[in-house]
């Protein structure tokens, strides 16, 4: 496959998973700053959460000061000048679409583009109007899951849907991370503080981000506990946005793919899932969540360098000759 | 010929308003339908259009970088005796082209024998000196050609010009008649209209016997200037109903005199490129070294014979609108043919007598650029206003060589979906020609429509629209 769009087609995914994920911070804020809040926690606090999480706190403090709910969610959700808005992801994902055009299906196109066309409409509608935003998010999440959707019901099974799997699970897990360590305080709060109704929500609020909710009920039948909270979302390989299961579909892309260039990228892809697949909470807790969550952030960044490197961005020369120009040698016919 | 600019010939109906044999039965099919119906569907054609993105960018216009091109659900229809007789004549008016295309890059018969002058063809701007002596698979040079086409009576057809470059369009031939066939499948029940869908494949085909000639399963990728570039859709279009690459320049480098693309698993060659970019920008080390479009060191892999480009280089020189005057001859001079179709009357402001009579008459005449395309930079004398044509008379005196003139032609009408209802429009029609080892083409092609009333100017980029184009079985 042409190395131009295996980019297109990664950061295509990416882009999409990407929307998908701010809408899904944004709507735990939202469901947060309707909760009982302990006193010293202000508006502020509770807004920092979701521009730390997509890195964009400074880009926001420029424009708009303090964290303010309206504000910030606009500025995530709407902004164009924020480069990683739903708004600027949505846009990006359809040019990644439209230059990778014939590398997708009809069916593929049309749903990013007539997602990009309505949000359009819908962006113009909204402004700053805070009580639309939860419509606006399912609706962010609706149009996620149908591109997965109809991209496995209409792609065939060859590398074109390696990269797109790669780009979706490669950006999953680096939001999982992202979540977790931001909230990586409430996770480790003291014994005598847990099962208070004030941490209950706060993990319920987590949970519900990555749709984990229901099943955290299912597995544990219990009391949420931190410990079994950073279970569920790294080690846990049935829980589709945990760490291990988005790492499993990672190698399981680099494996179908399988270029000469791309051994690097399988053999760091591989030693990251197996530290996850054998990997135990307890030991994660020791060394420490926050240190553990970096570390893999950076190993997940340079598999990117990596797949970049092998695959996306190819600019092979056999060895440097002078070009002749033309015209030098056409005596010969 | 009498041309008369109020006297035009109506494809539905007879002058007493009777409808013609050919329309009877699509004009009883619309009579029938509840009010506003054509309009309902119109608007749903439109939402299929933007949703499928068909778009097409308008040079100079910032805002509307992504406009869709207006279509017109009303269908043009032939009579497959028509066609049969229009098919003759295009495909011998581009086997001549091919034909003069490798004579001047060869022997030049055709100047020896005195039939063209030697300035007209050398010193043409887009004759390529580079491609002198290069022998190209099949004697062709331009696989793909769209022959514009007017008709000013019942059989009276006109080459209004001759596109051998890159000519676009067929994206749209293609999309009307699958959203015509979405909107009114009964049409489609009730009349026997001969297929277009078949050309990605007739494409391929030609593609690959344009191969070079010890290529048996050649890699075949279409090129495109990019995603900026108006026809940016059709390009992909047709690379995804191909099922093959669509690169860029930058995908693309020469190692040895042989063409070899980026892929994620190392450089993998390439035999023919499609290419959607000008000569201009194909090679910086020969033609612009400013372009980064093209590729350092393609001329010279495909002067070897490495690499196929269609359309091959050098095309412009006969599709030129100065040239154009001699097609005429040319199928006298290589097929020893009558021609089929006839060429418009056209006066080239480079001869004097030519030129006096142009300037005498500017407010009758169309007049246009010598390379020039789209519908730029042209004067159409009587929709034009005095000023205007002051204007351009200045334009005209600074460099004669570069215009020529023809008569304000009567093209035809065909019903249209206007404000009013349906009415009346004018329409040209482009179908396509592939050639590689043997002519072929799809019974129909892109009828594009003059959708402001009176309006002589179907071109996109000019506001024109487009029509399904049907060619129905006897």
């Amino acid at each position: 496959m042409l190395s131009r769009t295996a980019d297109n087609l990664f950061w295509m995914a990416r882009h999409i998973e990407r929307a998908e994920n701010i809408a899904r911070v944004l709507d735990v804020a939202h469901r947060t700053s309707l909760l009982p809040r302990d006193v010293e926690e202000t508006e502020a606090n509770l807004w920092y959460a979701p521009l730390n999480i997509t890195g964009c706190a400074a880009g926001y403090e420029d424009k708009h000061g303090l964290a303010r709910a309206s504000a910030v969610t606009h500025y995530m959700a709407l902004d164009p000048d924020n480069p990683s808005s739903i708004y600027t992801c949505l846009k990006m994902a359809r040019e990644n679409a439209r230059t990778a055009r014939s590398a997708i299906t009809s069916e593929m196109w049309e749903i990013i583009n007539a997602t990009w066309l309505e949000l359009k409409r819908l962006s113009e509608q909204m402004d700053y109007d805070y009580e639309k935003f939860p419509d606006f998010f399912d609706w962010v999440k609706d149009r996620s899951h149908l591109f997965r959707g109809v991209t496995l019901g209409t792609i065939i099974k060859d590398i074109a849907l390696s990269f797109i799997k790669l780009g979706t699970f490669l950006e999953r897990a680096d939001n999982t991370a992202r979540l977790l360590d931001v909230k990586y305080h409430i996770l480790l709060t003291e014994k005598e503080n847990v099962g208070s109704s004030v941490d209950y929500y706060q993990w319920g609020s987590l949970l519900k981000s990555v749709s984990a909710f229901e099943a955290y009920r299912k597995i544990y039948r219990d009391v949420i506990s931190p410990l079994r909270v950073a279970e569920l979302l790294i080690l846990r390989d049935d829980m589709p946005r945990s760490l291990h299961a988005c790492m499993d579909e990672v190698e399981d892309a680099l494996l179908e793919i399988n270029g000469s260039a791309g051994k690097e990228a399988l053999r760091s892809a591989g030693e990251l899932h197996a530290a996850l697949h054998f990997g135990r909470i307890e030991n994660i807790f020791e060394r420490g969540l926050h240190e553990y969550l970096t570390h893999f952030l950076g190993q997940t960044y340079s598999l990117s360098q990596n797949i970049r490197d092998a695959y996306l961005a190819r600019q092979d020369r056999f060895e440097t000759l002078p070009i002749r120009r033309a015209g030098q040698s056409q005596q010969q016919t | 010929m009498d041309i008369k600019a109020t006297n035009y010939f109506d494809e539905m109906r007879i002058d007493d308003g009777k409808i013609r044999d050919i329309y009877q039965h699509y004009q009883h099919w619309q009579s029938n339908l509840s009010t506003g119906t054509l309009e309902r569907k119109s608007a749903e054609a439109e939402l299929l259009f933007r949703r499928l993105g068909i778009t097409f960018a308008v040079y100079g216009e910032s805002s509307g970088s992504e406009r869709l091109i207006p279509f017109d659900i009303v269908p043009r229809i032939f009579s497959r005796t028509e066609w049969t007789r229009l098919e003759l004549g295009i495909k011998q008016r581009v086997r001549a082209l091919n034909a003069f295309l490798h004579d001047i890059y060869h022997e030049q018969e055709i100047i020896k024998a005195g039939v063209i002058s030697k300035k007209q063809v050398l010193g043409n701007a887009l004759y390529r000196p580079e491609m002198q002596g290069v022998d190209l698979p099949n004697q062709v040079y331009a696989q793909i050609a769209g022959i514009d086409l007017v008709r000013v009576a019942e059989n009276d057809f006109y080459v209004l010009e001759d596109n051998l470059r890159t000519p676009s369009g067929v994206s749209y031939m293609l999309e009307n008649r699958n959203t015509m066939m979405r909107l009114f499948p009964e049409l489609f029940a009730s009349h026997a209209v001969e297929p277009v869908e078949h050309y990605p494949q007739m494409l391929l085909d030609t593609l690959r016997e344009s191969a070079p000639a010890n290529v048996s399963n050649p890699t075949i990728v279409v090129m495109t200037p990019g995603s900026y570039n108006s026809a940016y859709f059709e390009h992909a279009f047709l690379a995804s109903q191909m099922g093959v690459e669509l690169v860029e320049g930058q995908d693309l480098f020469v190692h040895q005199q042989k063409v070899y693309m980026h892929t994620t698993d190392g450089p993998q060659q390439v035999h023919v490129i499609y290419r959607r970019v000008d000569d201009d920008f194909l090679d910086p080390l020969v033609f612009r070294p400013d372009s980064t479009l093209g590729v350092p060191g393609l001329l010279d892999a495909y002067c070897s014979g490495n690499v196929s480009l269609t359309n091959g280089v050098g095309t412009g020189v006969a599709d030129d609108k100065s040239t154009y005057f001699y097609v005429p001859d040319m199928i006298k001079f290589y097929l020893g043919e009558t021609p089929l179709l006839s060429n418009v009357p056209t006066w080239r402001l480079s001869e004097k007598d030519d030129l006096k009579y142009a300037l005498a008459n500017l407010p009758e005449l169309v007049v246009k650029e010598v390379q020039g395309s789209g519908g730029y930079g042209m004067l159409v004398g009587p929709t034009s206003s005095k000023a205007e044509i002051e204007t351009y008379k200045q334009r005209i005196l600074k460099d004669p060589a570069n215009f020529i003139a023809q008569p304000t032609l009567a093209l035809s009408t065909c019903p249209t979906l206007v404000e009013s209802g349906v009415a009346p429009r004018h329409v040209d029609l482009r179908p396509f020609v592939l050639s590689g080892k043997d002519i072929r083409l799809v019974a129909g092609g892109l009828t594009r429509v003059a959708l402001s009333e009176g309006s002589l100017v179907v071109n996109s980029s000019q506001g024109g629209g487009t029509k399904d184009t049907w060619v129905l079985e006897n």
